[in-house]
């Protein structure tokens, strides 16, 4: 996704002399060919995140369009308030893409992870967040992103996740992409586990249980019409984020049910759960910890639909 | 809201023109004007304070001769450049002296008495801080301290990326100078070589619930502007020749941008306000309203 990322703005550079982007140090090398292509408009703006978006609001209201670029937890924790003040507030056409999002940099610890993200930015006014599910989402994350009048958040995995698309979808903002048809459970995949829901409809394929994937890219704003069609249709929808359950798209959705939309379906809410992880480890094993893996995942969603089908 | 939009609403009403044309002040003001200009606004600001209930007070009187001459004799903003993208940028980064800027607005005829007279009050644009593109020249809002350096920082380097030649002026407390990002962006500003901006802290010594040193050691202010590599300058903040000594010249040759640490005194110009914390919060009776402009030969 890093190298999607960076070789589509290194185009876009290219096409559009507003764009500036900015990095707080990082990406040594990797926007190299953005030199290239537009030297008076990369910064890089040191470890200084919360100054780097008040910079990236000035250049917006003088009519250019930031693109800010650092890891995720530093790109929304560090300086939520710059956000919510100097972008959101003024609804600034501005972007700003946190890499190695949720366990992508699990070996580096918590203080790397970023598993509270989606929570922090969906709540701030006039924002839109993004969690490409591929590179090929990435890239038309990041176009779409461009196009719009106020702030968007692209919440991208790291480098080499397997494509999941054969090839760069019809992408919109708000509208979610159907993977794979099923019609037992259907799977609204958010971010960089896109392949890991594949893995897992696959296995459930084995245990006969037919299996639907959505690439439930934006967290907001929330797709309701895909919500109201897999709520009538599935006997159960599961949310899957790396991610907190707790204010990612799993509560998003939680949400939209308590506030009275008719569902047929069943719900389960997979991410993680409320604590730390303290101990070394890579982003697999970080997963395996908090059960997001097929192991964990299958046997869940086998056992919540039977529950299901039981009480049917 | 964009700022294309900002402009197209405000900058082009025949209105706002007109206001400009009556009013009591036009830039370039003649040096004779402001004895008049400051004593007016600090009565102003005395009146909106009592009239609003809206604290800061003594916060704003500090700043009178600042923004009489940023207004008077140093931003390049007349009534028929107002929607130019050259045109110099304020940004009040002190957002709780909102009330003076307004007041500023007004005499140099920005905005009508009608609109200070609702500062503050329910639907009223003219908020205790500044809302984001509610009024002309000011479309940054603030009043969370630390965030006008750094956005000012972006409209100058936008400056050198579209080889626009503006400049950017932004008005700093001393207690938000206990903000890091205050810091951040003066480590960034020199090292991009943004000569255009400008850092102007209104350095009356006292923050919200205390003295300025007691609380973080600010001092040497000038000495840490240098250390960080802008041109600094120390002036009396009250003395217009010293604070248009050094405003009028910028770029100032050096390529670095600026600092301008401006000693004042909070509550400035009302004998009973002058260095008084207690102004900070408090609001004026009827009775201290009269005295206060009796003080400044206003009745």
């Amino acid at each position: 996704m890093r190298n999607a990322f960076a070789s589509e703005i290194s185009s876009l550079a290219r096409e559009n002399d507003k764009l500036v982007l900015l990095s707080a140090d990082i990406g040594n090398k990797l926007f190299d060919k953005f030199k290239e292509a537009a030297p008076d408009r990369f910064f890089n703006c040191g470890v200084a995140e919360a100054n780097m978006i008040g910079t990236a609001a000035g250049l917006s209201m003088s009519g250019l369009i930031p693109v800010c670029y650092t890891i995720a937890p530093f790109i929304t924790y560090r300086c939520l308030e710059q956000i919510r003040v100097d972008l959101c507030y003024h609804n600034l056409r501005s972007v700003i893409v946190g890499v190695g999002a949720g366990l992508s940099y699990a070996s580096l610890g918590p203080t790397h992870h970023s598993l509270e993200d989606i929570a922090m930015l969906r709540v701030l006014p006039g924002i839109k967040v993004i969690c490409p599910g591929d590179a090929f989402e990435v890239k038309a994350a990041l176009r779409a992103a461009m196009q719009e009048s106020g702030p968007v958040y692209i919440r991208l995995g790291k480098k080499g996740e397997p494509l999941v698309h054969k090839q760069e979808p019809q992408f919109e903002i708000g509208r979610a992409i159907e993977i794979r048809s099923g019609k037992d459970v259907c799977i609204l995949s958010t971010g960089n586990v896109l392949p890991l829901a594949m893995a897992c409809a696959e296995e459930l394929d084995k245990a006969m249980i037919s299996c639907s994937v959505i690439s439930f890219h934006t967290v907001k704003p929330l797709d309701h019409d895909t919500l109201r069609n897999v709520f009538r249709e599935f006997s159960l929808v599961v949310t899957l984020e790396e991610h907190s359950i707790h204010g990612g798209v799993g509560s998003s959705v939680a949400e939209w049910l308590a506030f009275g939309h008719v569902s047929r379906a069943k719900f389960l809410a997979i991410g993680t759960d409320d604590r730390f992880l303290h101990e070394a480890g890579g982003q697999n094993h970080a997963r395996r910890i908090f059960g997001l893996s097929c192991e964990n995942i299958v046997p869940k969603i086998a056992a919540k639909l039977s529950l299901t089908r039981a009480m049917v | 809201m964009l700022p294309e939009l900002i402009e197209k609403q405000y900058f082009s009403t025949p209105d706002l023109l007109a206001s400009m044309q009556n009013a009591m002040y036009h830039s370039p003001l003649d040096p004779s004007s402001y004895d008049l200009l400051c004593r007016r606004l600090r009565g102003q600001l005395v009146e909106l304070c009592q009239k609003s209930k809206a604290p800061h007070l003594a916060s704003a009187l500090s700043a009178v001769e600042l923004l009489a001459a940023l207004f008077g004799n140093v931003l390049n903003i007349t009534a028929t450049d107002l929607s130019g993208t050259d045109r110099d940028r304020f940004i009040l980064s002190k957002g709780h002296a909102a009330a003076l800027a307004y007041a500023v607005l007004f005499e140099f005829g920005f905005i009508t008495k009608e609109q200070l007279d609702s500062y503050a009050k329910p639907e009223s644009k003219l908020g205790e801080q500044p809302i984001p593109g509610a009024l002309p020249l000011m479309e940054v809002a603030t009043g969370s301290l630390g965030h006008g350096l750094p956005v000012g920082l972006g409209m100058a380097l936008a400056s050198k990326i579209k080889r626009i030649p503006y400049r950017v002026f932004v008005l700093m407390s001393d207690g938000e100078c206990n903000e890091g990002t205050v810091w951040e962006a003066a480590m960034m500003a020199p090292a991009k070589k943004l000569d255009n901006l400008v850092a102007i802290i209104d350095f009356n010594k006292w923050q919200a619930t205390g003295r300025s040193e007691e609380i973080m050691q600010l001092s040497p202010l000038k000495a840490k502007w240098e250390a960080f590599g802008w041109s600094a300058h120390e002036i009396d903040g009250h003395n217009l020749s010293e604070i248009l000594g050094v405003l009028t010249k910028v770029p100032d040759g050096t390529g670095r941008p600026i600092a301008v640490i401006a000693h004042t005194t909070k509550g400035k110009g009302i004998s009973f306000m002058e260095d008084d914390n207690n102004w900070h919060y408090r609001i004026p009776t009827d009775e201290e309203v009269i005295t206060a402009k009796k003080e400044l030969k206003l009745l």
